[in-house]
């Protein structure tokens, strides 16, 4: 029981990390990007490829992962993603989508399309029991949590008690006002992309041993991405925390009481709460139209 | 004579419509070792003739039209291989089905954003996915549903194995379903429903019934698509979960954009456009298709789609398309 739980709290703080570039890239320039997974594979894929070809140690991958996708994020959404944002969605949907397909196949060219294997090193291995074996918590587990818990605080002090942070949330909240008032909107846009990229090649990287990777990462996690955003909202960042824990654990949970069932109880769920309330759980539109 | 004058003028029966579509009916007995293509073809551009309907007509952006489809392959297949093995018949179950099952989806789509509707329509396609695939003692689940045998067409046209009678009775399906659209784009109910696309406050504003608006077109696409996926599941003596999969919502959206939104015939060209790049590039990479459909795709939207079939425009002012 508590294990599940344990689990399921991993697997969302680390849905959570994956997902949150994503949800305020939508809530920011409310834009669809369907291409958010191709970043985690490629934090994924870099992490592999340091690892058995350098020999770098897992640690000093993270960071590497977290910079490169990051770079690669900034250099997209200067070229390619900023005309985009003025189209309508459906063709944001075909552009981010196509982008998608390209970085499946290309990662099916270059790095062949079997499950890949992360060598975790040896003192994350291990397995810590409590309670007389009612709580099970595999080390990587903790290790995974404490990042994330760690990169959720830092996020929400950067959000809350910076500068930065409060021209991104005068941003969102209105780009035009906030560009009259002498905010850089573009500015702020690419960085926070680069920063939401750079955490999905992040999460990728760390995701690897978890979730599974191969190249077609990008479309079997789109849907659970788009779930955390839809159902957090995009005007927090506790709201898509929230969502993912809680898709977290009723998957791990769904999937543990009733396999039978395999995703149908976390689909049924999120259609349920977009009934319930179209702009997400926790936005502050509330249920109105 | 009376304002609507345009209106009808854009209803009328251009010449080259029955040539087309006489042309289009040869097919099968021109080109007879292509036959089966030819089935397909006019079974996807039923497809994306029904998607037209939501997407190009109303500007519903759905991510799980295959739900339809699936669900009406599925009623065929079984109506097939349970009840009875008459292909009218079964046509008309695949399409019934997928009629009440858009009847019921359509309560979803009504409130939220383009977001909260792309993920409602996905989301329900998965479920339709995952439960075709745990309810295996029904649907054969991974192997797909088997043994499904089609009786003849009318008591008379056996299907052979080349495909011929197969394409002409889903060009007729195809045909029939067509005309109905065309006069229902054409009639003041489809002009609503553009009204609806685009400018939704106003057009409650001056009376429209949205929402009702919405659920019936969203009832009767599903229900061209249901019909579709019968004539899928009927032709091929096969219904396996590849009908509910993403990549039949991606392609049948990709098939319109390429043929036009908006536009009837665009889905039918998109669709012929799509199957036979489809069978030329897949000839030459079969692994790698994805990385072109995915490099044209992005191509397209930085072009601008709505210019693609119209060369004229290419090197006209921006903003005259």
């Amino acid at each position: 029981m508590l294990t599940i739980l344990f689990d399921g709290i991993a697997y969302g703080m680390l849905l959570f990390i994956l997902a949150v570039g994503l949800s305020v890239t939508m809530g920011l320039m409310n834009f669809i990007n369907l291409a958010h997974g191709a970043f985690a594979m490629l934090g994924g894929y870099l992490t592999v490829a340091l690892m058995q070809h350098q020999g770098l140690p897992f640690l000093a991958c993270l960071p590497i992962a977290f910079g490169v996708t990051a770079l690669v994020g900034a250099v997209l959404e200067r070229t390619l993603y900023r005309p985009m944002y003025k189209k309508p969605h459906l063709d944001q949907v075909l552009f981010s989508i196509g982008l998608t397909f390209m970085a499946v196949a290309a990662t099916d060219y270059f790095m062949g399309s079997q499950q890949q294997i992360i060598q975790l090193p040896e003192w994350l291995l291990g397995r810590t029991e409590w309670f007389d074996g009612a709580l099970g918590m595999g080390h990587y587990r903790l290790f995974i949590i404490a990042i994330c818990a760690a990169l959720t605080v830092g996020l929400q002090f950067v959000l809350s008690r910076t500068r930065f942070g409060s021209r991104l949330r005068a941003s969102v909240d209105d780009p035009r006002v906030a560009a009259s008032l002498g905010i850089n909107v573009n500015l702020v846009f690419a960085a926070t992309f680069a920063v939401g990229s750079g955490l999905a090649g992040l999460g990728g990287a760390l995701g690897a041993e978890v979730l599974g990777l191969d190249p077609s990462f990008p479309l079997k996690f789109l849907v659970y991405f788009l779930i955390v955003v839809a159902v957090g909202g995009t005007s927090s960042i506790t709201g898509p925390l929230l969502a993912a824990l809680l898709l977290g654990i009723a998957d791990v949970a769904g999937k543990y009481y009733i396999p039978k069932l395999g995703g149908f109880i976390v689909y049924t769920l999120m259609i349920a709460i977009l009934i319930w309330r179209p702009h997400g759980l926790f936005s502050r539109l509330g249920g109105g139209k | 004579m009376t304002a609507s004058n345009p209106l009808a003028a854009q209803a009328r029966w251009r010449p080259w419509e029955p040539v087309l579509w006489l042309a289009a009916l040869a097919t099968p007995w021109l080109f007879k070792e292509h036959a089966l293509i030819i089935n397909e073809v006019a079974i996807v551009a039923l497809f994306a003739v029904s998607l037209d309907l939501i997407l190009g007509y109303t500007g519903i952006v759905s991510l799980g039209h295959a739900a339809f489809l699936g669900f009406g392959a599925y009623s065929a297949a079984l109506f097939a291989k349970h009840v009875m093995p008459d292909p009218l018949v079964g046509l008309l179950v695949g399409t019934v089905a997928g009629t009440l099952l858009g009847a019921l989806f359509s309560l979803t789509i009504l409130r939220g954003t383009d977001l909260t509707r792309i993920m409602v329509t996905l989301g329900l396609t998965l479920i339709l996915f995952e439960l075709a695939n745990k309810l295996d003692w029904l649907t054969g689940g991974a192997d797909g549903l088997q043994g499904v045998t089609i009786g003849p067409l009318l008591g008379r046209f056996e299907f052979d194995l080349y495909g011929q009678v197969a394409a002409w009775y889903s060009l007729v399906v195809l045909l029939l379903c067509f005309v109905l659209a065309r006069r229902l784009v054409h009639s003041p109910f489809g002009a609503t429903l553009k009204a609806v696309r685009d400018n939704r406050l106003r057009a409650m504003a001056i009376g429209i019934p949205v929402l009702s608006r919405l659920s019936v077109v969203y009832t009767l696409a599903a229900g061209m698509a249901g019909a579709a996926g019968a004539l899928l599941a009927q032709t091929t003596g096969f219904a396996s979960l590849d009908v509910f999969s993403i990549e039949r919502s991606a392609d049948v959206v990709m098939m319109l954009v390429i043929g036009g939104v908006g536009w009837l015939y665009g889905g039918v060209a998109g669709a012929v456009v799509f199957k036979l790049l489809h069978d030329v590039v897949a000839g030459i990479t079969p692994q790698y298709w994805n990385f072109w459909v995915g490099l044209f795709l992005v191509v397209l939207v930085l072009v601008g789609r709505e210019r693609l079939l119209k060369p004229w425009t290419w090197f006209s002012r921006k903003g005259a398309a």
